[in-house]
């Protein structure tokens, strides 16, 4: 296995793009990642999506995408592991360069949820989970993080008001990237009264799903230091799964495969959570950032949502979180997620975050979710010396 | 129409069948395809307490005249837990450790071609 590095990344704004489709956004985002790479030197893209079936009734997205990025006959694959996508195509790609099977390889996200109105895409959505066991009780994703942060409210004594320092550090970064669906602040107040969409989660604790493409470019060494300029190694890669229904897990506020994701990718970084310097996760509501930065490491259990209070998810405090906005406030692009959290990341190693930047960042997580962490993927990148 | 998706799941909608381990007696909830016979057919009382709950405001596709509906996370007093809607209560009634009991109710109508599907829902207990 040789080293893979980042060599382009790129990622149009979240919002609602009524005139564009998924491969229309995916090629807007290809070519940016390009840069001064010709197309024909991508030897196969991965491209993710969760909801491309059901929404688009488009199958074989692998094919769709590379045409409309300008490579007809080129190996592409469809990626779909809800939320987690973004992170299994990325491991899929990490691992066709790694074996030396290809040189160079564009790992595309690209989402278009805004295509249907909210009960259709509520139900997609719930295709994470178990259509026997809990979809056909009306389950959706953001009723099952709120019976999971109603019972972490009574094991560990909290109020829904606790987790608003998510959302409202989400805001606060969101509010600096020109490329975010909300670009504005908000207040633990607001949160605290904005309506309720499953008790106890309000709205301002629940994530938009918005369309969106992101791409990044992977290549071996050789081509790596070809290029120049500060080189951004994936130093962990790692997927892990879990039973897709929450009542088949013996703890459910325990999310098992982000737990074991984590630790495989940063031991293959020969890392721990401590040398972690900035974060991404799946967090289109405070319980769920909680959740996966307890099981991965970061705090013991029962302590995320203090810890977030008292500033340790501020791009100043120890555990920088969301700094581009996260699921909350750059908006929720399901499936592309993990390839969003990558363009933000290596902003970040570059030292080209603005007012979100972690000073001297050179070690970042990535972790993405299918549904409740039924399928979990992580990555750990490192900013080599050049 | 979906039929056979929802006949062979009956026993397990209709009247709570899980599987009880032989050698260890642990039991199960949903009933899982077993390669051995290690697993048999036990029907389980119905009865156990609220582990969470919330109210769905935002339905998915096929429930809109059910919102706002309660949904839970029931602890059955032989040890599975399963997803399922409260019903015949109120949402300021609803509280974590809240002693239930399961009663069959429909659970979605699949539209003029499809099916009326029945299943478990779960109710406080009645005193």
């Amino acid at each position: 296995m040789r080293d893979v590095y980042i060599v382009g990344s790129a990622a149009t704004a979240v919002a609602e793009h009524w005139d564009c489709s998924g491969p229309s956004l995916a090629a807007e985002a290809f070519a940016a990642a390009l840069g001064p790479l010709a197309r024909e030197q991508v030897g196969a893209m991965y491209v993710a999506s969760a909801l491309a079936g059901p929404l688009q009734t488009q199958a074989q997205l692998g094919a769709a995408v590379a045409a409309a990025c300008g490579l007809p006959g080129v190996e592409a694959h469809a990626v779909e592991a809800s939320g987690a996508s973004g992170g299994v195509a990325l491991r899929q790609a990490f691992l066709a360069v790694a074996s030396g099977a290809h040189d160079l390889v564009a790992v595309v996200g690209v989402e278009k949820p805004s295509d249907v109105l909210d009960g259709r895409r509520e139900a997609a959505l719930a295709l994470a989970g178990d259509p026997d066991w809990d979809a056909i009780h009306g389950a959706t994703l953001t009723a099952q993080w709120a019976l999971l942060m109603r019972r972490y409210m009574h094991v560990y004594g909290c109020r829904p008001e606790d987790f608003a320092p998510f959302p409202v550090n989400a805001h606060a970064n969101g509010a600096n990237n020109p490329g975010a669906l909300y670009r504005f602040a908000i207040t633990p107040e607001k949160v605290r009264s904005a309506p309720p969409v499953a008790d106890p989660l309000s709205l301002l604790d629940c994530s938009t799903a918005a369309d969106g493409a992101a791409v990044v470019l992977l290549a071996g060494e050789g081509l790596a230091r070809e290029l120049g300029g500060p080189r951004i190694r994936i130093a962990g890669s790692a997927v892990a799964t879990d039973t897709p229904a929450l009542h088949s897990r013996p703890d459910p506020l325990w999310l098992e495969a982000a737990a074991r994701s984590s630790a495989a990718a940063l031991r293959a970084a020969k890392l721990s959570a401590a040398d972690v310097q900035v974060l991404e996760v799946t967090d289109p509501h405070g319980i769920a950032a909680a959740l996966s930065l307890e099981s991965s490491g970061f705090f013991e259990r029962g302590s995320a949502v203090r810890a977030a209070a008292d500033g340790a998810i501020s791009p100043h405090g120890a555990t920088p979180l969301a700094t581009a906005g996260g699921c909350k406030a750059r908006g929720d692009t399901v499936g592309a997620t993990g390839v969003y959290q990558l363009v933000e990341l290596v902003r970040q190693l570059r030292g080209e975050a603005g007012a979100a930047q972690v000073p001297g960042a050179r070690v970042a997580f990535a972790q993405c979710l299918g549904g409740i962490g039924a399928t979990a993927a992580t990555h750990v990148l490192v900013a080599d010396n050049a | 129409m979906e039929l056979a998706k929802h006949w062979r799941v009956r026993s397990a909608r209709y009247r709570l069948e899980g599987q009880r381990n032989r050698a260890t007696g642990e039991v199960r909830f949903p009933p899982a395809p077993s390669a051995t016979d290690d697993w048999e057919p036990l029907a389980l009382s119905g009865r156990g307490t609220v582990y969470s709950f919330t109210v769905v405001h935002q339905p998915p596709d096929g429930y809109e005249d059910q919102a706002p509906y309660l949904l839970a996370l029931v602890r059955l007093e032989e040890g599975p837990l399963v997803t399922a809607q409260l019903t015949d209560c109120d949402a300021e009634q609803a509280a974590i450790d809240m002693p239930v009991e399961m009663v069959t109710r429909k659970l979605r109508d699949l539209g003029p071609d499809g099916l009326i599907v029945y299943g478990y829902k779960f109710r406080p207990v009645l005193r």
